[in-house]
């Protein structure tokens, strides 16, 4: 899940008497799952919602390219370092598809980046974590990109229809992306004694930052509540939460890998793991821009944004020149 | 003639591996998204084509070596790869000259090489001719854009190319190796294609209002055969073989 903590209205659901006539004909598409589109009526706080939701979404997909990217240069196979640059090129194609159904909203991909580069917009809390041996890659792979897919999976059938088809054409990459980085930490827990001991220190660091990727518990949470209403969010925090690790504990233990969470227990009862929070005190720090590595992104993509100025006005200037001549011509 | 082949396929592989490895230096850090996708595409398909060349460098030179064990376990003097593809990346204008000038080339080159009498070597140029096709357009595209942009973006374009210029001359040297492959019809001859390429590079230039510098290939240098490199080469596989250096034999 790459949107965390967004922020809604503010305000209550209200009720479909509550509401005046257009805005209750929205509510009514929404309930029967009839999709919104760009040019249909939808309350203010809908659009701004989902500006915000789908803006932090692209933005985690173009920061995210920058903890992978890390490891291209010393990928250390070269089947390994085409599949990775074939990941990381999939995740730039993800922001470009959510950038766009952003647009339809009204806003510019530019107005965005502004927003990421001045802090004003987020992305997701684990991308500012470092990845610091070969089997960070493998744990981003299998843990980032396995609860990503639980959040994007339901959010195909979201209401707005542009954030909905581009769900659908990234969940199709996404589960390739978690089966290659599965596939990593399978070639290093049954590797070397230093490998294994690589998978496991990947696994203690990647663990509690993937369960935070969900968001805190939001039983309270209005935002939660009228994005739900909305259909935007489909499935509480901790709904999926759960389902992340019921599905990854099994998998740890093929691996032969111990889960960081001393509590972590079968619940017979509610069918499912017990298992220990993440620090949250950690994660509000990490998204107030305390992390060990949220300077460095930000760092980078302000760079690439300031020094690629040049480019993209030389490119500007070039077309407007064709653009001219073209006209003159006619 | 096994020697001078794997010498030969040494040199494509190399080409392709060096500057596939300095192209995905980029990945993030591009100056618009499209490129950041453009590039990662460029440098993908390069180390693919790697791979196949490096292969078959393996089971010609028959000595049980694999893509893998050519690419991360040579040191710097074995490495045939031209200067150009070695040189750091420099500004965005840079990466893109450097990229156009080796496009064009390779585009030429591979184009001969889909009619070698060495039949692998004919398959596998079928195959990257198509992508480097593609790459000449994008790169072709971005030098004509940039060069005839803003002012800044054209000063900084002439200057990349008054940089790399020289080196791309290198592309074009026939040693005795290229003379008894080009001999035996199993590559071209490096010097026959150079006129060829000068015309195209020149009106791609025009168009993008750039000047060629007044420069024949002045480097005492050469990288093809491995004499002597840049600084920067000890540096790429530095970082590059780094894993397999560390933890040798091991799979991943």
């Amino acid at each position: 899940m790459y949107a965390q903590m967004v922020k809604s209205t503010g305000e209550g659901v209200k009720t479909l008497d509550e509401m005046a006539p257009e805005e209750r004909a929205f509510q009514e598409k929404v309930d029967q799952d009839i999709r919104i589109e760009p040019r249909d009526w939808m309350p203010e706080g809908y659009r701004k919602t989902l500006i915000r939701q789908i803006g932090q979404h692209a933005h985690s997909e173009i920061v995210g390219q920058l903890p992978e990217g890390n490891w291209i240069t010393r990928a250390p196979t070269l089947e390994r370092k085409m599949i990775l640059l074939a990941k990381v090129q999939d995740e730039a194609g993800h922001g470009l598809y959510l950038y766009s159904a952003a647009e339809t909203l009204g806003v510019s991909r530019d107005e965005m980046t502004e927003m990421l580069l001045s802090g004003k917009m987020k992305y997701s809390s684990i991308f500012n974590y470092p990845t610091l041996t070969w089997a960070d890659i493998g744990a981003v792979g299998w843990l980032v990109d396995g609860a990503a897919i639980m959040n994007q999976v339901p959010l195909q059938r979201t209401s707005y229809g542009p954030y909905s088809r581009a769900m659908v054409r990234i969940c199709k990459e996404e589960s390739f992306h978690q089966r290659q980085g599965y596939d990593i930490m399978m070639k290093m827990a049954q590797g070397s004694e230093a490998q294994k001991r690589m998978a496991q220190d990947a696994l203690n660091r990647f663990w509690y930052p993937s369960l935070m990727m969900f968001g805190p518990s939001d039983a309270n949470s209005v935002h939660s509540e009228q994005s739900l209403a909305w259909k935007i969010k489909i499935n509480t925090n901790d709904e999926l939460r759960q389902k992340f690790v019921d599905q990854t504990v099994p998998q740890a233990e093929y691996l032969g890998l111990s889960v960081p969470d001393d509590t972590l227990a079968w619940n017979e009862d509610k069918g499912g793991y017990d298992y220990s929070e993440p620090d949250w005190d950690e994660f509000f720090d990490v998204l107030k821009g305390a992390g060990p590595a949220n300077h460095d992104r930000l760092d980078a993509r302000k760079q690439a944004w300031d020094d690629g100025a040049w480019v993209r006005d030389g490119l500007l200037a070039h077309s407007e020149k064709k653009h001219g001549a073209k006209v003159a011509a006619e | 003639m096994a020697d001078a082949l794997f010498e030969t396929l040494l040199r494509l592989g190399d080409n392709t591996l060096i500057l596939g490895h300095r192209v995905s230096e980029w990945c993030g850090h591009a100056p618009v998204l499209e490129e950041d996708i453009a590039l990662a595409n460029t440098a993908l398909d390069l180390l693919g084509q790697t791979s196949l060349w490096l292969e078959y460098a393996g089971e010609i030179e028959g000595a049980g070596r694999s893509a893998d064990d050519l690419a991360f376990l040579r040191d710097a003097w074995d490495f045939h790869n031209v200067l150009l593809v070695e040189l750091p990346n420099g500004d965005f204008g840079q990466t893109v000259m450097r990229q156009y000038l080796f496009d064009q080339f390779n585009l030429m080159n591979l184009r001969a090489l889909t009619g070698s009498t060495d039949n692998r070597i004919a398959e596998i140029a079928e195959k990257a001719v198509k992508e480097a096709a593609y790459h000449v357009d994008r790169s072709r595209g971005t030098v004509v854009g940039l060069g005839d942009g803003t002012a800044e973006s054209h000063e900084r374009m002439q200057a990349a190319l008054n940089i790399l210029w020289p080196y791309a001359l290198e592309l074009f040297i026939t040693d005795d190796t290229d003379a008894d492959m080009a001999k035996a019809g199993v590559i071209p001859d490096p010097k026959t294609l150079e006129a060829d390429y000068r015309a195209t590079i020149e009106a791609t230039l025009a168009e993008a209002t750039l000047t060629l510098p007044d420069a024949h290939f002045g480097h005492r240098g050469s990288g093809k055969d491995g004499r002597m490199h840049t600084e920067h080469l000890g540096h790429i596989l530095t970082q590059m073989q780094w894993l397999q250096r560390a933890y040798p034999g091991q799979a991943w």
